[in-house]
């Protein structure tokens, strides 16, 4: 299979303290992989170290064989696609101007036609043409999350990263963001990486999980083989009762077995 | 190649087409399509109410005179020979009253679409372009001058040197401290503040210190005026904004995404602090020329980017040209007020710009759709 995004020899910290010590990662192309993991594992970090919102100490992150780490901001914008975790604060804006964002890397001062067509497809794509003219910050957070993520699709890359999308969802705008996700990657070739604290979503949704801790990955593979007793216990330090339905892993949290690490 | 690919995949499941199946646009396309209508439709309206009351204010003062003949006069001043004028009323027009003029709209516009993209960068709507602490600064620079003499320029403009210098050294100060630690918005903001504190502070020792007739100069100063323009600062005020201006309202895009965070801006291709720096190190270089000329005429870069925010929304491509044009209208008619209000009494234009500039942005407030200017 052919890498979308790989990882070799990162190095990161904050101040003084290392979140990543020679971290690898492969992601092959029009998957989507949740990373999963503990509070302070490292996700939100990884992302964004990825789309260079956090400037690596060292280490090589390359996106279809390009080198994000020798691009500048624009071309990057080009490649990688982010939707940050919880809503916009700000001068309110309406979601027509939102979603044009996403169009920067294109646009020039004036703007365009065709990037203005752009983002009317997005909306229509994702269902929310009607909402355009409404203001971002008086939607509703499902709703408010189809925005960013269409957003993001404006900036036509072939790779998303998503930071806790389903965070502040009911169920049901759970299941509806990652249908979503998942009908993009499969109908449009997208590689989506998702930072997720929901165990049960991410098995559910996605192609292949990679659980952290302590800024490591701890196990890579498919939900079936990532979401076992041991390495939850391994990981959040709990023990789980796991069940299968259709196949997928469903995990029921029972109890704490010590003090976390 | 991937590219073509993908587009093709969402053109072929939801159709390339601009109208819904029955042929029409649909409500949202025709909603949006207005309202860009509209936001023109204003900022032409607006130019055209700036070149109308600007006529109007000229026939204002003590040699009376009609509107035709200004217009006359300006027409006659640059195809020479078009029309017949009378010569006090070129004098008048030409010599004293256009100056002011040209000065209250370059100077609006200026304080205007700098608060506007202030408030941008520093993600605070409570930011003008005295949040760096330009004013305190350039009042400092005026207080030297007044207390110990101490002059960069001689005659008439020793006042102006001292203001506009210490108005950059002040701002330069801030934004370097903040380019030291990222520059984000809110050491921007703390610092300026901080530094604001010191020199008003000082201020308030050389004041203590200063005679009645060096007080009087820091003080007169302090209220704002625009009484003592001519030629040569509108000039320079002319030349400051054709140089900064431009890189200003080229930075419109760069200014929405910031308004999205810096993270996401960073994301979508936009160095967030880079552009801070530059726009705050553009702005300041605008806001000190102006207020070395015209002192601290505050409210209108606050209010004005408001106005505009509550009227067109906050698509800076459209918002910041708004601004300029509200900021203009604004200070033109402040200027006019003081003017001519008393008579031959000329009083300080930042006076009678707080003056109208509140309530008319206090009934905005109240008569406003939005209740939320930031979210």
């Amino acid at each position: 299979m052919i890498n979308k995004l790989s990882i070799k020899n990162l190095n990161f910290g904050y101040h003084n303290k290392r979140i990543f010590k020679d971290f690898f990662m492969d992601v092959s192309d029009g998957q989507i992989v949740s990373i999963v993991g503990p509070n302070g594992s490292g996700k939100s970090t990884l992302i964004k170290c990825i789309d260079s919102i956090l400037q690596p100490s060292s280490g090589d992150v390359t996106v279809d064989r390009d080198n994000i780490g020798k691009m500048n901001r624009v071309d990057i914008a080009k490649k990688i696609a982010y939707v940050p975790q919880g809503s916009m604060r700000g001068f309110p804006n309406t979601v027509f101007d939102v979603v044009l964002m996403g169009r920067r890397p294109y646009l020039s001062w004036r703007g365009d036609k065709r990037d203005e067509e752009k983002v009317w497809e997005v909306l229509r794509l994702l269902g929310i043409e009607d909402l355009a003219m409404n203001y971002f910050t008086e939607l509703s957070g499902g709703q408010q999350q189809k925005v960013l993520i269409a957003r993001a699709l404006a900036q036509e890359t072939g790779l998303i990263l998503l930071d806790e999308p389903t965070s502040n969802l009911d169920v049901w705008h759970q299941i509806d963001v990652m249908e979503i996700l998942r009908s993009l990657v499969r109908k449009q070739r997208l590689t989506a990486i998702i930072a997720i604290h929901d165990l049960n979503m991410a098995a559910r949704f996605s192609d292949k999980i990679m659980m952290m801790k302590k800024g490591r990955i701890i196990a890579s593979g498919a939900p079936n083989d990532v979401m076992t007793g041991q390495n939850l216990e391994a990981v959040y330090g709990i023990k789980a009762n796991i069940r299968f339905t259709e196949d997928i892993p469903f995990i029921i949290p029972m109890t704490r077995i010590a003090a976390r690490a | 190649m991937k590219q073509v690919n993908r587009q093709f995949t969402i053109r072929s499941i939801y159709g390339a087409g601009k109208k819904t199946k029955t042929g029409k646009f649909s409500k949202a396309r025709v909603a949006h399509s207005h309202a860009l209508w509209k936001k023109a439709l204003f900022l032409i309206s607006l130019a055209a109410l700036l070149v109308l009351s600007a006529g109007v204010i000229l026939t204002l003062g003590q040699v009376p005179m009609k509107i035709s003949d200004v217009y006359c006069t300006l027409v006659n001043s640059l195809v020479p020979g078009m029309f017949t004028s009378d010569e006090l009323i070129t004098h008048v027009i030409l010599k004293i009253r256009l100056p002011l003029i040209l000065g209250a709209i370059i100077s609006g516009a200026g304080l205007g679409m700098c608060g506007c993209v202030m408030q941008a960068v520093l993600k605070n709507p409570m930011a003008s372009p005295f949040t760096l602490g330009i004013s305190s600064g350039a009042h400092f620079g005026v207080s030297i001058g007044a207390v110990f003499g101490v002059t960069i320029l001689n005659g008439p403009y020793f006042l102006v040197g001292n203001a506009f210098l210490c108005a950059l050294l002040c701002s330069g100060f801030i934004i370097s401290l903040s380019a030291l630690r990222g520059a984000t918005s809110e050491t921007m903001v703390l610092a300026g503040i901080a530094v604001n504190y010191l020199f008003q502070a000082t201020n308030q020792f050389l004041t203590y210190i200063a005679d009645d007739e060096q007080r009087n100069i820091m003080s007169l100063w302090g209220m704002g005026s625009l009484s003592s323009l001519n030629w040569n600062g509108v000039c320079f005020l002319l030349i400051a904004s054709l140089i900064c201006l431009p890189l200003i309202l080229s930075r419109a895009w760069d200014l929405n995404l910031m308004t999205a965070g810096d993270e996401s801006a960073k994301s979508m291709g936009v160095n967030a602090g880079h552009i801070r720096i530059l726009i705050m190190t553009v702005s300041s270089l605008l806001v000190a020329a102006i207020v070395s000329f015209v002192g601290v005429i505050g409210f209108v870069g606050l209010i004005a980017p408001h106005m505009g925010r509550m009227i067109l929304g906050n698509d800076h491509r459209y918002l910041i040209p708004a601004s300029g044009g509200i900021g203009a209208a604004i200070l033109l008619i402040a200027n006019a007020l003081s003017m001519n209000i008393l008579g031959s009494v000329v009083l300080p234009t930042g006076i009678i710009m707080s003056m109208i500039g509140v309530p008319l942005f206090l009934s905005l407030i109240l008569k406003g759709k939005r209740k939320e200017f930031w979210s």
